[in-house]
């Protein structure tokens, strides 16, 4: 991302922005409410156009980008997900792969193994048959990562996927991003609101604050430097607990 | 009653409609848009009341009317981005207001059973006419359903898969235009949308897939429209209405179904 500029009205939402990526890295884009994060990652994906700048996705300039299958992406829509909306786990981990084909023909075997395969992935096949509304929060958020590893993709973006999900439920699911990047070294690039969860897994950390993006490579330096204090607000203190 | 011409064509018509209305309602309620089928019902009626007055065939000018509304809808939608549903309101604004002084004109009497519909003779070629609408109609959902699944369940997430979300939305959008200009000869405007959504609103209760929903759906919708038809045959009722109330007694049941098969889970 070179000089990237964004807004929505007259105020800018982002200026001048400039970032990159590197293969393998397990990036959090953190702010305050209010501070463009989403807006960020929707114009990585290429879902918001910049008013100035450039954007590349694998080095290929995302107007032009059509590699679709190289990339997962988890929106917020999801984390709204109506209960009652009548999918089943197979029908929301299959959506990509039968948009591809008419009602006509049958589900390849294939594809059903895929399907299958990314389930077993994320530990939840047993649940193949269940409506989705009928899950938990940990255990949707489980369908919609094999959703979007469906294509195998190269870089999964994640818009706060931990919102309303319990603590146990958030450990199983870095232990589940951990397992990704090892076996597949699966670039992931998350939105979160829990500056203090996700420094300690990440080891990039993208913080937004005023149009701004401070990059640290280093996730210590976000408990030294001053950065809590430029993104919050004068009033941060920091307070380490033992329990 | 299946001895009279007319009535057997009103339940020919009525069954096409039983399954097209639920089955575009259904992709509408899922997305959060049934108040469309409210909106372009009344741009339906402004466009009947302009063919009686031009003397024109009224479920043309319905269909023209209707068509152009929704694809003015998708317009609107994107220009108040951050407040969409907007567009629905302004649409429904104009349509009802030009409807009023059209009628205002005079030389519209039939309004009225466009209104709230009626077992008006049926002729054949209007028969051919919808028919062929119709199976353009599930034609076009079963050619999409996949699609149409992934862009109802997630709109992003199946823009970035690299579907085409803007030409299927309008495509749509000419569906919900076609069925409402079919459906205002016997359910009338002001009862369609019902007809869209209470069947929906039935099935999502039970359906145990996306799938078995759609089915659901328009199962229900066919059985409100024969029921309601010979109800309204007997009893000598309006025919929309007794079709719509039919659908809401299906509604109804199947809440006190659910309610009885399991009491403490129903909150």
């Amino acid at each position: 991302m070179e000089n990237v500029s964004f807004s929505y009205g007259k105020a800018p939402t982002l200026s001048k922005v400039n970032l990159h990526v590197d293969r393998g890295d397990f990036v959090g884009i953190v702010g305050p409410n209010g501070s463009a994060k989403t807006t960020l990652l929707k114009l990585m994906v290429g879902l918001l156009k910049p008013d100035e700048g450039s954007i590349k996705l694998f080095g290929q300039s995302i107007d032009d980008f059509r590699d679709y299958q190289r990339i997962g992406y988890i929106s917020q829509n999801v984390r709204e997900f109506n209960i009652m909306f009548p999918a089943t786990v197979e029908e929301v981990v299959g959506a990509e792969i039968n948009a591809r084909r008419s009602i006509f023909s049958r589900t390849k075997e294939e594809d059903k193994d895929r399907i299958y395969e990314v389930l077993q992935r994320v530990e939840m096949i047993d649940y193949k048959k269940q409506k989705v509304g009928s899950l938990s929060g940990g255990q949707k958020q489980r369908i919609f990562i094999a959703r979007a590893l469906i294509n195998n993709p190269e870089i999964l973006f994640m818009d706060e996927p931990l919102v309303g999900v319990d603590l146990d439920s958030q450990n199983k699911f870095y232990s589940l991003l951990d397992r990704l990047k090892e076996d597949y070294n699966i670039t992931i690039v998350m939105v979160s609101h829990d500056i203090g969860v996700i420094s300690e897994k990440v080891n990039r950390l993208f913080c937004l604050s005023n149009g701004r993006v401070y990059d640290h490579d280093l996730t210590k330096d976000i408990h030294g430097a001053n950065i809590l204090e430029d993104l919050y607000g004068k009033n941060v203190r920091l307070l380490f607990h033992k329990h | 009653m299946l001895s009279y011409e007319f009535m057997r064509r009103s339940l020919i018509m009525g069954i096409m409609i039983g399954i097209v209305a639920p089955s575009v309602g259904y992709f509408l309620v899922l997305r959060r848009q049934s108040v469309i089928g409210d909106t372009l019902s009344h741009v339906a009626l402004s466009g009947a009341a302009f063919g009686m007055l031009t003397n024109s065939y009224p479920i043309f000018t319905a269909i023209i009317f209707t068509v152009i509304a929704s694809l003015g809808i998708e317009g609107l939608r994107k220009k108040f981005k951050h407040y969409a549903e907007l567009s629905l309101s302004i649409i429904l604004s104009a349509g009802i207001g030009l409807a009023s002084i059209l009628i205002s004109l005079g030389n519209t009497q039939g309004v009225l059973s466009y209104l709230f519909g009626s077992l008006s003779l049926v002729s054949s070629e209007e028969i051919l006419l919808f028919t062929l609408l119709s199976v353009l109609i599930i034609g076009t959902i079963i050619f999409l359903y996949n699609k149409m699944f992934y862009i109802t369940f997630d709109e992003e997430s199946a823009y970035l898969a690299g579907l085409s979300t803007n030409r299927i939305n309008i495509f749509f959008s000419i569906l919900v235009a076609l069925t409402i200009a079919i459906s205002m000869r016997i359910v009338g405007v002001l009862l369609i949308s019902s007809l869209m959504v209470l069947p929906v609103a039935a099935s999502i209760l039970i359906a145990k897939s996306f799938k078995s929903g759609l089915v659901y759906s328009l199962l229900f919708g066919v059985v409100s429209v024969i029921i309601g038809l010979t109800l309204s045959y007997y009893l000598n009722l309006a025919t929309g209405g007794t079709i719509v109330l039919s659908a809401l007694a299906i509604l109804l049941i199947v809440i006190m179904f659910q309610s009885i098969k399991k009491p403490k889970n129903t909150f």
